[in-house]
């Protein structure tokens, strides 16, 4: 009896694992295919065309054409696929710097502690897109620019979170236990703590690509960022500003829906790679 | 010549207030010692203490007349109180449970360890069920002093009654020295050959019933 119940509950489980990796596969695959299309997309196919200018949303134009005559369906994909990269990039550095602070921070404790925290606070301090326009100013503007100063910005709160993961998985009682089992550092090294810590830092990486690709976007519209002759979707909002007053809504609306739509993909991935990875929930 | 000798200890949290003042006492080889008091009394700190997992700030503990070996399996193990506590939350039952060498099939049946559990976690099996594995690992030829921090405080009487008569079966048999550590006086007269009160152990200064 016991037995069958068991059973069941562990077929039941099963579904909604698989339907959560089904969510997560979708999910990279979306942004895989967006980001690959568009990287490998010919520019011919956002080129200027003076005979297709201003036209709205139809089927040979899913979003539409600028003032330029510009097909905004492809010059917006290709401004995606631009954000999804830089956006993975300076994701990637910022992660590797916040595990890099955050294991130091716990590991040595005492001034090492202190030093990491104070640069937190340094950085947390500063108004964050003030922070980014310097840094990407001061690197002289342009793709370099925009990815130093993303990556560099985006470390703090992943810092903390990893500093208190390992600070709190160090002094685990199954990890005492272990160092008295006649367990080596290596074995609780390997075994204990990088297990606990990777699934944080994994989804920690995950949530700081929407922020990456929003600050991204967000300073390339205020000028600040990428040039102007880069398909992307700052530079695209950017431009759409100047033509709404003339009625060209779709200029705005279909590469902001998409950029949210991209951020939000990316935030699903995470929480459901969170779902998957728990042990509370890995079962269900 | 005792095993295990207790010399003054002294201990307290960072710079709380003390916990244990002044504590000595010795145990020999093979002898079975039941530490009784009530709650707040400092046990599970010296217990602690004991097994090397806090240093004391006063006195020291000696194992066989030195002082515990910093690394490789330690010669005194301690069963906490809360198991769940003591299982890493993200491995299988079955890698816990052989995490230091595959423990005796005697130990795993007379321990009532169903191998259906190896293959779960930890937050799907109980208390109980828990201990089982904690109490089975640490069974193992080179544990000299067991110490049982309210080892069976989660179970059923039959399951507690089933525990300690192996356990204490198993100390007889090897020569295992054991330090029962309970608030239960009819658990420490059942368990022990020698029973000391923490109260009067403990010399510390404060009325604790004022607290």
């Amino acid at each position: 009896m016991a037995e069958a119940k068991f059973q069941k509950v562990e077929t039941g489980g099963m579904n909604r694992r698989r339907k959560v990796l089904l969510i997560i596969a979708a999910g990279v695959l979306a942004l895989a295919v967006i980001s690959i299309w568009g990287a490998c997309m010919d520019p011919a196919k956002y080129a200027p065309n003076y005979e297709a200018r201003r036209l709205m949303p139809s089927l040979s134009h899913l979003f539409g054409t600028d003032h330029q005559g510009r097909d905004m369906f492809f010059r917006t994909i290709c401004g995606l696929s631009t954000s999804i990269q830089i956006g993975l990039l300076s994701a990637v550095i910022s992660s590797l710097v916040a595990l890099f602070l955050g294991s130091l921070s716990a590991v040595f404790g005492g001034r090492v502690d202190t030093a990491v925290g104070f640069m937190v606070d340094l950085c947390m301090g500063v108004p964050h897109l003030i922070l980014l326009m310097l840094i990407s100013i001061a690197m002289g503007g342009g793709a370099a620019g925009v990815i130093t100063g993303v990556a560099v910005t985006h470390w703090p709160n992943l810092t903390r979170v990893i500093r208190a993961e390992v600070l709190q998985v160090r002094s685990a009682q199954y990890v005492q236990i272990a160092r008295k089992l006649g367990m080596s550092k290596w074995h609780i090294a390997a075994k204990h703590i990088v297990p606990h810590v990777f699934p944080q830092y994994l989804v920690g990486l995950i949530l700081l690509f929407p922020h990456a690709i929003l600050h991204e976007a967000a300073i390339t519209f205020l000028g600040y960022g990428l040039p102007l002759d880069t398909p992307a979707v700052g530079v695209i909002l950017a431009e759409s500003m100047k033509h709404l007053a003339t009625g060209m809504w779709w200029l705005a609306f279909f590469p902001g829906i998409a950029l949210l739509l991209v951020t939000q993909l990316f935030d699903i991935v995470g929480d459901y790679l969170k779902i998957l990875i728990d042990p509370h929930s890995a079962r269900q | 010549m005792a095993i295990l000798e207790v010399k003054h200890v002294d201990f307290r949290y960072g710079s709380g207030p003390w916990i244990l003042k002044d504590i000595s006492f010795s145990v020999e080889e093979g002898e079975r010692v039941a530490i009784l008091g009530p709650s707040g009394y400092g046990k599970s700190s010296l217990a602690k203490v004991i097994a090397g997992y806090l240093q004391p700030q006063g006195g020291e503990v000696l194992w066989e007349g030195k002082p515990l070996p910093p690394s490789g399996f330690c010669p005194i193990q301690l069963i906490y109180q809360h198991p769940e506590k003591a299982l890493n939350p993200r491995w299988k039952m079955k890698d816990s449970l052989e995490e230091a060498g595959v423990p005796s099939g005697e130990v795993l049946t007379e321990m009532g360890i169903q191998e259906k559990w190896y293959e779960r976690w930890p937050n799907e099996l109980s208390g109980g069920e828990l201990q089982r594995f904690c109490v089975a690992r640490v069974l193992k030829p080179e544990t000299r002093l067991l110490i049982c921090d309210e080892m069976t405080t989660m179970l059923d009487a039959i399951n507690q009654a089933h525990i300690w008569n192996f356990v204490l079966s198993y100390a007889e048999k090897h020569n295992m020295t054991l330090l029962a550590i309970t608030h239960n006086q009819y658990l420490a007269d059942q368990v022990a050959t020698r029973v000391l009160r923490i109260p009067e152990l403990n010399h510390i200064q404060v009325d604790r019933s004022e607290l």
